[in-house]
């Protein structure tokens, strides 16, 4: 599938469709998710604010999908050499710095009834994301940086790889430090086992999540497919 | 041809914009100041001691980074090492190497020095010697990353450090724990070697990444 999509003509032929697609699946799923996450009853401990859940945690989850994505376009374009894969792991950038500002924002939110401050250092979590959101900046700082296009590209493809192959080490790193300070047994929130009827909305607000992820990664790209195409026929208009 | 190489990058890193003494010279202002904005209580400077000399360590490393590529970048040395003999990544290790000696080393020694001033136990000055190190070898080498790929952008400074903060997190966090459990009496084995386990494999990926980020600039 992906060979295939890796032809632009084909791919701007099938995210024509599948960005709306994608997009109005993700407006049912996040719409089905919020009636029933706000119909969650409270929780015995969080009371109402367990539904602050149902916002935040699929925004870390689509924050890490979106730097595996950018990791993933950035290694077939510098293995493969394809535009289209560069434009993708461009697009997807922003998106990832976006939700990964999303989670910390949320959880922020969260933190401060349940655990009485907005940030709380010595959860291991919050500084890993804190160091995702940093890798997404320094991307595309470096990025926005270059004005050469193609060596843009290669220097970000470098250092996503090398941001990739960092993640878990930062993530282990991070956890560790935790592990050796403290165990706060207030920073454990709900628990492994959750009701099912917390389950479902997160479910869907994960999936929703994903899917507006997906459409508006397509539609970025699309629009960064366009961006080249005029470039190269002002460049054309002008030569001539 | 390593061996020229290396005296070359040793001179070059020696005489870069003060070098050594540039780096010594903030480690020692940020220690001074420090305890200006935290009071000068000795006890809580003594619990902080040895982990604000790792974050000023780990800021020294990298103001000498910019120069790393940029100067052999901008008068066409780095032209002539691309088509030289040597692969690129062999440059790119011996610049990192030169780096380590000429920067890392000297703040190795003073680390400790600036975390006693601060009230840290003197008998951590070993570990923190060896652990500075440690840590400045994992600096140079993803600093360098960084610097080798802020080539291509003319703005070197700033970004080299957005890029590379969020890298040097493992280290910082491995070096800090080793002290701060010698410090307090937990066995500090286990993050010194996470440190050294951190440095050597950033010596042995990084230069690709150097190399690659090299030729890209050059291209």
């Amino acid at each position: 599938m992906f060979a295939a999509l890796a032809n632009p003509l084909r791919f701007m032929a099938f995210s024509r469709w599948a960005a709306p697609l994608l997009g109005a699946a993700a407006a049912v799923a996040i719409g089905v998710g919020l009636v029933f996450g706000l119909e969650a009853p409270p929780d015995y401990q969080q009371g109402q604010t367990v539904q602050i859940m149902f916002v935040h945690v699929p925004a870390a989850w689509t924050a890490m999908l979106a730097y595996a994505c950018l990791g993933a376009a950035s290694f077939v374009s510098l293995v493969f050499r394809h535009a289209l894969a560069d434009q993708a792991a461009k697009a997807a950038a922003p998106l990832g710095a976006a939700f990964t500002g999303l989670a910390l924002i949320t959880g922020s939110l969260w933190g401060r009834p349940m655990w009485g401050a907005w940030w709380v250092w010595g959860d291991a979590r919050l500084v890993s994301v804190l160091v995702l959101f940093l890798l997404f900046l320094g991307y595309l700082a470096l990025r926005a940086s270059i004005e050469d296009e193609a060596k843009s590209a290669r220097a970000g493809e470098i250092l996503a790889l090398i941001g990739l192959i960092n993640l878990p080490v930062i993530h282990f790193s991070v956890e560790w430090w935790n592990t050796l300070h403290q165990g706060e047994s207030i920073l454990r929130k709900g628990g492994p086992a959750l009701a099912p009827v917390y389950l479902l909305p997160l479910l869907l607000m994960g999936a929703g999540y994903s899917l507006a992820f997906g459409a508006l990664w397509l539609a970025r790209t699309r629009a960064e497919v366009w961006k080249r195409r005029a470039t190269s026929l002002a460049l054309q208009a002008a030569l001539a | 041809m390593i061996g020229v190489l290396l005296k070359r990058e040793l001179a070059l890193a020696w005489g870069r914009g003060g070098g050594a003494a540039l780096a010594v010279g903030f480690l020692a202002c940020a220690s001074v100041m420090l305890p200006l904005s935290l009071g000068p209580e000795p006890a809580r400077l003594a619990r902080v001691a040895s982990g604000v000399a790792w974050v000023v360590l780990a800021l020294a490393s990298l103001l000498s980074l910019e120069r790393m590529f940029e100067r052999d970048f901008e008068d066409g040395a780095l032209d002539l090492l691309c088509l030289g003999p040597l692969p690129l990544e062999v440059v790119a290790t011996v610049k990192c190497l030169a780096q380590w000696v000429v920067v890392g080393a000297p703040l190795a020694l003073a680390t400790p020095i600036a975390a006693i001033a601060l009230g840290a136990k003197p008998q951590a000055a070993p570990l923190l010697t060896l652990a500075a190190a440690l840590g400045g070898l994992a600096f140079a080498f993803v600093g360098g990353a960084g610097a080798a790929l802020a080539l291509a952008s003319r703005r070197g400074g700033l970004l080299i450090a957005l890029i590379v903060l969020p890298l040097l997190t493992p280290p910082v966090i491995f070096g800090g724990a080793a002290v701060e459990s010698f410090q307090i009496g937990l066995p500090w084995l286990a993050p010194l070697l996470m440190l050294g386990a951190y440095a050597l494999a950033a010596a042995a990926l990084t230069p690709f990444a150097m190399a690659a980020a090299c030729r890209n600039a050059l291209s």
